[in-house]
């Protein structure tokens, strides 16, 4: 019944499509993490009001912010060919598709870590101060812990956000499930093997916030 | 201890210029509870937050544990604040770290190896009696509960002073009278420098040595806290005293009152034990009705005040009245029209 019912699916294809999206939005979203963060962090420590208070820096990190995450992504990617060819060697696979997932998505989980920084009660801050702690002592020791739940779940959200951007990087060959679908599915007319790739696209966004969940439930002690 | 002399703080430029602190002139003594009372937007906040630098002085010099606070190097304000430390009205833990975490965190800050932050910790567990909560967050602590740890983080790098901002404003009355013990205590047994800032003149009676009143960026009046309870000078101050001296109502109780003149005794110290009455009804021909008393005690006494009616004939009356007088007993005669 198989045989039948997914008579065009090529599972051994599927499988390495797979691990491609998986691989991508893996690596993805690792450095979106470390960049995500250090773009965050830095915005709100310079906006008004902070420990570093500084227009210039406010301003220019913002506006990065802002503009790379308003251009749609498929744009994008092609915009940054010359800049992917320089770093990856290639534009096509999905080691090519990373820096343009990255710079997608870094800036968008910079506004969620922004936003996540600044729930965080003005007093504790304060209090650390007072306690005569250095800036850097309150980054790694109040900031960050006290802000965890919100930059987990910012990161679960952006994760998931991958996931769909490696499917666009896929229709223009970083391969993955959304290549597979695109290609071997659409353009094919085989409804079958784009259903079988959707699916799994959707299993991987679920695990993901599953995960995501439970880490956050695991941190918040509010 | 603490000196501060012609301390200004403004807030902003030009026409929108507030001015917090305005030319705050104060001494404190090592080893004192002060207190600074005033209403919100006084400017009291401000003034506790020039003491350990989290302001700096717009003008004038603050100088406090032997740091000129208004001229010291990032590098030496970190040191000095490791010496003056703050619980705060919200209590400010990190909501992340255990009870013991948050109290080793101004260890971590000044870099005390783990075994010597470990007993440090015990040891202001069972100052501030937490024994048995070490391991919660501050999530599952009541409000009482949560100050100690505020109170034994402020303590962990023996600091010579303890600055409070409102730290009982948050708590339930019952709350309030612990902490306040709880803060006596480490007074005397540590021999620090306590600043506190409050609206409750409740606050200042129960643990306070001396006392300033805050109205509008200026201190308006500064003395013991007897002192200030036996004879306040300036309207806001007698506001306050009243809160702890007058019960509710009074003024309602007053307006009932039909005839006789009202009077208002203040007692303070030894003569609160003077069989005054007694000697009143025995000497002169009048009625004395009582129409309310009151006694608080201050750390430095007791201070009463009791508001009589008295009847009979005018002459009288004001013989009576200088007979009190005489007695050295504060007499005060009320309006009741």
């Amino acid at each position: 019944m198989n045989e039948k019912l997914f008579q065009h699916v090529n599972w051994d294809k599927m499988w390495e499509a797979t691990v491609e999206t998986l691989y991508m939005t893996g690596i993805s979203t690792f450095y979106t993490f470390i960049f995500g963060l250090l773009l965050g962090v830095l915005l709100f420590l310079s906006s008004p009001g902070q420990l570093w208070k500084n227009k210039l820096v406010y301003g220019v990190t913002g506006a990065f912010v802002n503009i790379f995450r308003s251009i749609p992504f498929i744009i994008l990617i092609i915009l940054i060919i010359p800049f992917t060819t320089l770093l990856v060697g290639s534009m096509r696979g999905p080691e090519a598709a990373i820096p343009a997932l990255v710079i997608g998505a870094a800036p968008f989980y910079a506004r969620m870590v922004m936003i996540g920084l600044r729930e965080i009660d003005r007093g504790v801050i304060e209090a650390a101060k007072s306690m005569g702690a250095k800036t850097s002592t309150i980054i790694f020791k109040v900031l960050l812990p006290e802000s965890m739940p919100a930059l987990l779940s910012g990161i679960t959200v952006t994760a998931i956000a991958l996931v769909g951007y490696t499917a666009m990087a896929g229709v223009i060959g970083a391969g993955g499930l959304g290549n597979l679908a695109y290609y071997e599915g659409f353009q094919r007319s085989r409804t079958d093997v784009m259903i079988v790739a959707t699916v799994i696209i959707l299993i991987i966004v679920f695990i993901i916030q599953f995960i995501g969940d439970v880490a956050v439930k695991k941190m918040d002690k509010r | 201890m603490i000196q501060l002399k012609d301390v200004n703080k403004k807030f902003g430029i030009g026409p929108k210029t507030i001015v917090a602190v305005d030319k705050v002139n104060l001494e404190i003594e090592e080893g004192e509870i002060f207190g600074i009372i005033g209403y919100s937007g006084a400017g009291k906040s401000t003034l506790i937050r020039l003491l350990n630098g989290l302001e700096k002085p717009s003008s004038g010099t603050v100088k406090i544990a032997g740091y000129e606070m208004s001229s010291v190097s990032a590098k030496e304000l970190r040191e000095a604040r490791k010496k003056i430390s703050m619980i705060f009205q919200h209590f400010n833990l990190l909501w992340s770290r255990t009870v013991k975490q948050n109290i080793s965190f101004p260890l971590e800050i000044a870099g005390i190896k783990k075994a010597e932050r470990e007993k440090r910790v015990n040891e202001l567990i069972e100052l501030v009696g937490l024994k048995g909560r070490e391991d919660a967050y501050p999530s599952e602590l009541s409000g009482g509960q949560k100050q100690r740890v505020g109170i034994a983080r402020a303590l962990a790098n023996d600091p010579e002073v303890l600055l409070c901002d409102e730290a009982t404003s948050a708590l339930d009355p019952e709350t309030t009278d612990s902490i306040l013990d709880l803060l006596t205590s480490i007074n005397e047994r540590l021999g620090l420098t306590i600043v506190l800032i409050t609206h409750e003149m409740h606050v200042i009676r129960k643990i306070c040595h001396r006392v300033a009143v805050m109205e509008a960026g200026n201190v308006v009046e500064t003395g013991s806290v007897l002192e200030v309870f036996q004879s306040p000078k300036e309207a806001i101050t007698k506001r306050f005293v009243s809160q702890v001296t007058e019960p509710a109502g009074t003024e309602q109780v007053l307006a009932h009152i039909p005839g006789g003149t009202l009077i208002k005794l203040a007692f303070v110290g030894e003569k609160t034990e003077h069989p005054v009455l007694a000697s009143l009804i025995r000497k002169f021909d009048i009625d004395v009705n009582i129409v309310q008393g009151n006694i608080s005690h201050t750390k430095a006494g007791a201070y009463g005040t009791l508001i009589l009616q008295l009847l009979g004939n005018e002459k009288d009356v004001d013989m009576a009245i200088a007979y009190l007088h005489e007695l050295g007993v504060q007499t005060e005669v009320i309006d009741n029209e």
